[in-house]
């Protein structure tokens, strides 16, 4: 099925003109409503009389999260404060989060391409679908709840947490449909084999996956253990929030609401815009928001475009699995994570070296960030207490910026490997295949 | 009255206490006492040496964390109920004990005690005619 066949099944002419019509409007509107981006254009020399064609994207400037950063909290939000009905925020790097504010227009776009995104998947009026992204601050609860209102299917608000609760109701509500992350799908899975339930005990059909990076391998196994097919859904909050991609049956890349969000892929290092098939940094431009629109998002994620029709009838591009990131973010059950943000929080404590190491792994399908520090020899203490005390306050501190638990490791003075150049900070064990 | 005990950081890692023993093997200090204290990813080696001055100066040089707690070394009878008189008596002054360790040899055993006032554990421990030792 395909909620909206007038923009998923767009010919190329009709939605290339759409879009050059659509960023026409929105250069216009973000030159006399931000002055951020006034200002760039104004010392690149562009005016909004020079955007005609989609094609003349390639003339505006980037946009990127630093420069989110600097505008925070409202600097780049282009629609008055009035017309804002809701703010959602993501994590950041040195304690300012990222502030997006959505218009009552921009919520209704939000819950269209969530709307795509679940008939994509096969979600109907009739099923029964259990959110379990987070609700919050972080867009993936709220995101694809107001999806599955508009697309009419019922929706249980489980939200994270309290998983043998949230079994029980998959089971005795007749739950056909979940969004989750992938990890939190394994864990599902796991603690339904503990319960002494079968994957047939239960009638889950449909699994929404994203908010982390996962693969084939990861699809199949979540699948075999829950049996239900399991779908990618990509997003981001400063675009929007889940729904800005999605994979339909076929399966073969997901399927970018372009009409809305449009995609190009860029040579992170010269910045230049590279052909469909290419891969480079995906960036895009949110052609209709009104609350927080951003030009040329550099997302730091890196993948291929691909054109041509998809054998489901859409005719949208698509965009492969995402293969790394142009910077050195990790991502952490769904959370953003900068090492420098781990680095920031040290310096402020003199009772540690300068020295760290992130230790990323996967136990239980739950990931865990261990942060081995050293201690300073001035701040050694025969005290154990005392000891234990500078350890939980740093775990304490870490724990406030990155938003997730932190297991930290007191390690020797010079115990941690200095490398030369650029520092090695990270070790990544979760295995992606 | 007391002793300087010598405290050293360790990552709770395979031949770390043996680094420690051996770096102080090949300058010749003794060890007289010594325990362990553990958490779940570091302990504290606290250790009674021949030349404590000198192992804070070549444990440092190694890159070790170290330093060095005042603590009293009491000798008592190697007998039942010889350790409870006096600790009784401390516990009678309110003195805490933050932690403490012992060994036995022969007629004696050589207790190591940190409270958590140190004047006062001497005190007390000299008017009930403890023997206190100076050093090894």
């Amino acid at each position: 099925m395909i909620w909206n066949p007038n923009k998923e099944c767009m010919s190329r002419e009709d939605m290339r003109a759409l879009q050059g019509k659509r960023l026409q409007k929105l250069v216009t509107y973000v030159y006399h409503n931000v002055p951020f981006y006034r200002n760039k254009m104004q010392e690149m020399d562009i005016a909004p009389e020079d955007i005609v064609t989609i094609d003349d994207i390639v003339k505006l400037p980037f946009t990127t999260k630093q420069d989110l950063r600097d505008n925070y909290p409202y600097g780049l939000q282009a629609a008055p404060a009035s017309e804002i009905v809701r703010v959602h925020a993501s994590s950041g790097t040195t304690g300012n989060p990222t502030i997006v504010g959505y218009t009552r227009k921009d919520l209704a776009v939000w819950s269209e391409v969530m709307a795509r995104a679940l008939t994509a998947y096969g979600v109907t009026r009739d099923d029964t679908f259990s959110v379990s992204y987070g609700y919050g601050l972080f867009t993936g609860g709220l995101g694809a709840h107001y999806g599955v209102e508009n697309l009419g299917a019922t929706v249980i608000p489980t939200s994270t947490g309290n998983t043998e609760k949230h079994i029980r109701l998959i089971r005795d509500l007749k739950i056909s449909g979940i969004a989750c992350t992938p990890s939190y799908a394994l864990y599902l899975a796991e603690t339904l084999e503990k319960m002494g339930l079968k994957k047939e005990d239960i009638g889950l059909r449909i699994g929404a996956f994203g908010a982390e990076p996962w693969t084939e391998n990861m699809r199949k196994e979540i699948e075999e253990r829950l049996g239900l097919k399991g779908y990618n859904l990509y997003g981001l909050s400063e675009i929007m929030g889940p729904g800005v991609s999605y994979e339909c049956s076929e399966q073969s890349g997901s399927h970018i609401n372009e009409d809305h969000f449009y995609p190009e892929i860029i040579n992170p290092d010269t910045l230049e815009q590279l052909p469909y098939g290419e891969q480079g940094e995906l960036v895009f431009t949110t052609l209709t928001k009104e609350g927080m629109p951003l030009l040329r998002y550099r997302t730091k994620d890196l993948c291929t475009l691909m054109d041509g029709k998809c054998e489901c009838g859409r005719t949208s591009v698509r965009m492969g699995r995402i293969v790394g990131r142009s910077d050195d973010m990790l991502i952490i059950r769904g959370i953003n994570v900068f090492p420098s943000q781990v680095e920031s929080v040290i310096l402020e404590m003199p009772e540690f070296e300068p020295q760290y190491m992130l230790i990323v792994d996967r136990e239980k399908n739950l990931d865990t960030l261990q942060v081995q520090v050293e201690v300073r020899r001035d701040f050694f203490s025969d005290d154990i207490g005392r000891m234990l005390n500078m350890k939980k306050r740093l775990a304490d501190r870490l724990k406030s910026v990155l938003s997730i638990g932190v297991d930290v490791r007191l390690m020797e003075p010079n115990s941690i490997e200095r490398s030369q150049g650029k520092g090695k900070h990270v070790i990544d064990k979760r295995i992606l295949k | 009255m007391t002793i300087k005990q010598l405290s050293v950081f360790l990552e709770n890692k395979t031949g770390r206490i043996n680094e420690v023993t051996r770096i102080l093997g090949k300058h010749g200090i003794n060890m007289h006492a010594f325990s362990m204290a553990e958490t779940t990813d570091f302990g504290i080696l606290r250790l009674i040496v021949s030349e404590v001055e000198k192992a804070v100066e070549i444990l440092r040089e190694e890159n070790f964390a170290v330093m060095l707690t005042e603590v009293i070394c009491i000798k008592c009878n190697n007998t039942a109920g010889a350790l409870s008189a006096i600790l009784e008596q401390l516990s009678q002054q309110d003195i805490f004990i933050e932690y403490m360790y012992a060994f036995a040899d022969g007629e004696q055993a050589n207790v190591v005690i940190r409270p958590n006032d140190i004047d006062r554990c001497v005190k007390t421990l000299t008017a009930c005619h403890c023997d206190i030792r100076q050093g090894f």
